[in-house]
């Protein structure tokens, strides 16, 4: 077998070897936490990379989804004593319910319509979660109970770093085989052109929806995933500013690009994590930062580079 | 009862023509350079703010507010200048994107130059309330919608009857074709980011005596300003105008009959309830696909 950049493998291969790598010498429980949110993030970016990159359809209210997730294993354990692993994979499941219910309508709609249609289901689910005071404890947000394996509570950042990368691993190697698959053919040819591809024979609607409900689940989970980590959630998870966020991320790291979405959560992660030494000046330095790296990197990080080095995107 | 429905439509004009002009910012902007600005809010922040700050600093009030307008003018062409014009080109998530890393910009030094507490202004023409048909309404009401019509009015006689303003028109259909008859393209867009803060600037300093300001205030003005836009139909003027008085107008009458917890909801609902049944907005017209 011939080992090139097509073969459906080799991506979530290198990634694996990367993130055991870094997980072996990362040297203190800091280090993890901000490995361990990298990972998540990027689980959330890969969805979100399917609709935006390979589908061509905006989202900016992905972090509803996230915020579903999240407050899935908050509330649920709490309140009706739901296992937290049975609370996670409900909240999966009413993500992608949530999705194909308002898919349906919503994806009908071109460009800036779905932008700001998307843009308005994240803030109402913000809102949701800052107002229905009784369960989920307001704008303050609300402590999560810590998952528990055989009796074990799992709250080092160390075993969210390897939970969070086998996942991610996982995530990519499932988003790598459908891009392989028939699927993934007709969702580039939407991307191209949604005439062309209904012209085709792609069932253009339902293409659509599809993703659309499989980006919703990777964000829940890693909405999940975020609140067991931190222990602690608030409905800023859900707002616009973390949709906004997310959708940098995969712009940032190149859009239909699965390691490009990887390295663009890792920028997007760490970068704040290095300016809050500069505390006062964080906002105006992320916003510069933003716009110097969407003027002169606007097709994203690993397409760039990947040009220069002279091989196809 | 009649007091009550004209309490809570007077305050939801106020409210709406606060979102009209965002709108109508929008559109002058996306209209010339097809750029969803999102820093939009952020003119009507540095409107009501620079005002603030100005008058507390001893200038009289019209002096303050010319300050406020002017500091918000080249604030939208340094964005225009340092911002958008190298990204030109670029897809449309992408410019969304840079617009919004220039909003947390703007933001960032409002914070370092102003502080983070909340403002108010003085009403231009006092605070006591008048008596209308049995609603109590403040005489900076007025000054809100009446300024925001005048603004309005100019813009359209600015649009229609100058020749700049048809050069900005021109551009807005084709941008190609208005470079080809010698209108200076480039010229017209950092224009329309001009008169974009400016009206901006103009709506954030109206209406801080009623609603207070801070650094912040921004982001949901921007959200709104563009759920406004979308609802009226992209590009439309009249239609940015109508969609930011009809959401002002159904946040009001929502919060005053049903519950005012969801009032920031009501925008969003009535927006997306309207794109369900009109996919294009009130007043926008369906184009085709070129394949």
């Amino acid at each position: 077998m011939r080992l090139s950049w097509d073969n459906r493998w080799i991506v979530p291969g290198l990634l694996l070897l990367v993130i055991v790598a870094i997980g072996l010498i990362l040297p203190s429980s800091y280090y993890y936490r901000v490995g361990a949110l990298v990972l998540i993030s990027a689980l959330a970016v890969v969805g979100l990379n399917l609709l935006l990159g390979y589908a061509g359809q905006v989202s900016l209210g992905h972090a509803g989804f996230v915020g579903i997730g999240a407050y899935a294993v908050a509330v649920l354990p709490v309140h009706f004593n739901v296992p937290t692993p049975v609370a996670l994979l409900l909240g999966a499941f009413f993500s992608c319910l949530v999705a194909l219910a308002i898919g349906r309508p919503i994806l009908r709609l071109r460009g800036h319509f779905l932008a700001v249609a998307t843009l308005g289901f994240g803030v109402l689910v913000a809102m949701v979660l800052t107002n229905e005071i009784r369960w989920t404890g307001g704008p303050d947000g609300m402590t999560v109970k810590r998952l528990e394996i055989l009796g074990e509570r799992i709250r080092t950042p160390q075993a969210w770093y390897w939970i969070a990368g086998f996942t991610l691993v996982i995530g990519i190697t499932i988003a790598q085989n459908l891009l392989n698959s028939p699927t993934g053919r007709a969702l580039r040819a939407l991307h191209d052109s949604e005439v062309a591809a209904r012209v085709a024979g792609v069932d253009v609607a339902r293409m659509k929806l599809t993703v659309f409900a499989i980006s919703a689940v990777y964000a829940s989970v890693a909405g999940s995933y975020l609140a067991l980590l931190n222990g602690h959630i608030t409905p800023d998870s859900a707002g616009f500013l973390h949709s906004v966020e997310l959708v940098t991320m995969v712009v940032l790291g190149g859009m239909g690009s699965l390691i490009g979405s990887v390295v663009g959560a890792a920028v997007l992660v760490i970068l704040p994590q290095a300016l809050t030494l500069f505390h006062e000046y964080e906002h105006l330095m992320l916003g510069v930062f933003i716009i110097l790296i969407m003027v002169f990197l606007r097709d994203g990080i690993v397409p760039t580079l990947l040009q220069r080095l002279g091989r196809k995107p | 009862m009649l007091s009550e429905f004209l309490q809570f439509m007077m305050s939801g004009l106020t409210v709406g023509a606060v979102y009209a002009l965002v709108a109508l910012g929008f559109t002058i902007i996306y209209n010339a350079s097809d750029v969803v600005n999102f820093s939009q809010g952020e003119f009507v922040m540095l409107g009501g703010m620079v005002t603030v700050f100005g008058t507390a600093a001893g200038l009289p009030l019209p002096l303050a507010a010319l300050a406020a307008i002017l500091v918000a003018i080249a604030v939208g062409l340094l964005l225009h200048r340092l911002a958008i014009e190298p990204a030109r080109g670029a897809s449309p998530v992408v410019l969304i994107i840079i617009t919004i890393g220039g909003a947390f910009v703007i933001r960032g030094v409002a914070q370092i130059v102003f502080d983070k507490q909340l403002h108010r202004l003085p009403g231009f023409s006092g605070e006591a309330p008048i008596n209308f048909l049995g609603a109590s309404i403040l005489p900076q009401t007025f000054w809100v919608i009446g300024g925001a019509a005048v603004i309005v009015l100019l813009v359209t006689l600015f649009f229609e009857r100058t020749m700049i303003g048809k050069a900005v028109l021109a551009t807005a259909s084709n941008r190609l074709a208005a470079k080809l008859v010698g209108i200076n393209t480039a010229m017209i867009m950092a224009l329309s980011f001009a008169l974009s803060a400016a009206i901006g600037a103009i709506a954030g300093l109206l209406v801080t005596p009623i609603t207070l300001t801070s650094y912040d205030v921004g982001t949901m003005l921007a959200l709104k300003g563009f759920a406004a836009v979308v609802l009226g139909g992209l590009g439309s003027p009249a239609g940015a105008v109508a969609g930011g008085l009809i959401l002002g107008l159904c946040e009001a009458f929502s919060a005053g009959y049903l519950s005012s917890t969801y009032k920031d909801a009501v925008a969003f609902l009535v927006m997306i309830g309207t794109l369900l049944v009109l996919p294009n907005g009130l007043f926008g017209t369906a184009s085709a696909e070129r394949v």
